[in-house]
């Protein structure tokens, strides 16, 4: 069965369509990455499938109950990380995961938040006002509060935007540890490199729809073929050596030339003899296609 | 349906619980709400004191209901200062994301806010039986009083929630209050409206911190109420139900 399955959603503001038919399915146990830009609608689909937001149109199940109709349903089976950490900073750490706990009636609210403090490396500052805490001390603790009461499914809004690299990392860790657990993740991110180190699949939303979606590897096919890269000294050997070039698909900027090769060993040699030929000094540098292009060519803003 | 009824109860609980914590935490709150109209009742019993004809009443007992009303508009100001920050924070989400009884989100601000106004209060009239304030009432004018007084809490309480979910910037959360402020200030609170001129009189008779101030302080000196009672309860009634429906409505509008 599928964990989430978005069935043609739609929602606007106004005037403004934000999601147009968005269509996608996440399997048990998955993490899955929604790529998309400031205001691409990832937040909005979120919070639809979270039951905040009531959809425009088309349907969605999340453990296989209707958001709009088995509302409670739904809200019981998953957890939400909102984008903007969702802790009460005049609690403890400890305090904060007890009152989730007991809002989710568990049995031992105290037993459980203990485990998470461990499970998320926060015992040491268990007791602590948040206000001690650092941002990614704070992220985690929200992902232990979304880990209380075992969801099946957990929504995960930007979890690493604005924190530091060192955090980001700690916070990449729990999240595999998460899914270990064997929970489902829906995480939605701007960072093209989180969502290639995180997710099984990923899934770009741009213009109101699932432009794309696959593995990693899958969508890395969409970017533009593998190039040389080519660095000059002098902006005159440039000119020459994209005279000599003609032949190729050849882009400029400041002193590097960008030639399409395919990743062709014959065509790349061919390129390297003519420019020693004419006795041009360059470096050269093979460019493998990063999800970056592959989500720049998707979303149509060139592949620069 | 009893588990239902159980969650929701046990729900309001943790709730109140958690904003409870928020209060008692934060003393400059409790040392603002409390020593603004203290300070208030002092500056009015010895600086102004003598110098006002209060048609023979002492100036603690005239003033102590104006400034019951003072504690209570500041007390609420924060309440709605509490919850703009739970909206803003993303908790709120975090919230309604589970299966818990959407009543306690709002019931945990509004309970705070009662019971911690009503303890403002107590700790309010204490004081002024400390400086001078001597009231006549017997026991029924005493609960009668204390019946307005819970009414009122009730209905700041549920415009400081309106303007808490409404108010888009944490600087103008608080700003309700101040106009408030102005009602009672222009109300009997502080001077008896015969003494205003006479179109501040006609204002001031017929606005709800008039009918409030009157009806408290004419129930604590055992005197006759006249109309005041039935005009305080209906007051605070009218606006508690008007801005329980528009906060309500303002609640649900924010799921759209
Ligand atoms: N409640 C709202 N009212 C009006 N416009 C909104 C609302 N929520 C989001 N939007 C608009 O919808 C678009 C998508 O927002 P959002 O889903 O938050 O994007 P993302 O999370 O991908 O950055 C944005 O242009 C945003 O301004
Ligand atoms: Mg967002």
């Amino acid at each position: 069965m599928e964990a989430i399955e978005a069935i043609g959603l739609r929602k606007s503001f106004g005037p403004q369509e934000v999601l147009a038919g968005v269509r996608f399915a996440v399997d048990e146990g998955e993490i899955f990455a929604m790529l998309g830009s400031n205001g691409a609608g990832k937040t909005t689909t979120i919070k639809i499938l979270c039951t905040l937001l009531n959809a425009d149109g088309g349907t969605a199940r999340v453990c296989g109950f209707d958001v709009a109709s088995q509302g409670r349903h739904v809200r019981e089976c998953i957890s939400l990380t909102g984008q903007f950490a969702a802790v009460d900073d005049i609690l403890t750490g400890r305090e904060n995961l007890v009152m989730i706990g007991r809002l989710r009636h568990l049995a031992d609210p105290k037993g459980e938040a203990e485990r998470q403090l461990a499970r998320f490396g926060l015992s040491d500052a268990a007791d602590k006002p948040l206000s001690a805490y650092s941002g990614g001390m704070r992220r985690r603790l929200d992902l232990a509060m979304s880990m209380i009461g075992s969801p099946r499914v957990v929504f995960l809004d930007e979890p690493t935007t604005g924190l530091d690299p060192q955090g980001r990392l700690s916070v990449w860790n729990n999240i595999r540890q998460m899914s270990a657990s064997g929970v489902t993740v829906l995480l939605t991110t701007q960072y093209l490199e989180e969502a290639d180190a995180l997710a099984d699949r990923i899934a770009i939303l741009h213009g109101g729809v699932i432009a794309a979606e696959g593995t990693a590897a899958e969508l890395k096919r969409l970017a533009p073929p593998p190039r040389l890269a080519l660095s000059f000294l002098e902006e005159e050997d440039m000119a020459k050596a994209r005279g000599i070039l003609v032949g190729f698909a050849v882009e400029a900027e400041a002193l590097t030339l960008t030639v399409e090769t395919g990743g062709s060993v014959s065509r790349t040699t061919e390129i390297l003899r003519l420019l020693d030929d004419a006795g041009i000094t360059a470096t050269f540098a093979q460019k493998p296609p990063t999800l970056e292009e592959a989500f720049l060519a998707i979303i149509g803003e060139g592949a620069a | 349906m009893k588990k239902i009824i159980q969650y929701a109860i046990s729900d309001t609980v943790v709730m109140t619980g958690r904003v409870m914590k928020q209060v008692l935490r934060s003393l400059d709150t409790i040392i603002t709400v409390l020593l603004m109209p203290v300070a208030l009742l002092l500056a009015m019993n010895y600086v102004i004191g003598g110098a006002m004809d209060l048609g023979g009443v002492a100036t603690a007992d005239y003033m102590l209901p104006g400034i019951i009303i003072m504690c209570v508009l500041s007390g609420v100001a924060y309440t709605a200062y509490r919850l703009h920050v739970d909206v803003q924070k993303g908790i709120f989400e975090r919230f309604h994301s589970m299966p818990i009884a959407k009543s306690s989100i709002l019931g945990g601000h509004v309970l705070t806010s009662v019971v911690t106004n009503a303890v403002s209060v107590i700790a309010i009239v204490l004081i002024g039986l400390l400086i001078g304030f001597r009231p006549a009432a017997g026991a029924v004018g005493w609960l009668l009083a204390a019946l307005v007084v819970l009414l009122f809490i009730t209905a700041m309480t549920w415009i400081s929630v309106f303007f808490g979910l409404i108010t888009k910037s944490v600087e103008t959360v608080g700003v309700f209050s101040y106009l408030l402020i102005g009602l009672t200030f222009t109300s009997s609170s502080f001077a008896p409206v015969s003494s205003m001129p006479p179109a501040l009189a006609a204002f001031a008779r017929h606005q709800p911190m008039t009918a409030v101030a009157d009806s408290i302080r004419l129930l604590l000196l055992g005197e006759p109420v006249g109309s005041s009672f039935a005009a305080s309860i209906v007051w605070c009634v009218a606006i508690g139900a008007v801005f329980w429906a528009l906060s309500v409505n303002a609640y649900r509008r924010q799921q759209r």
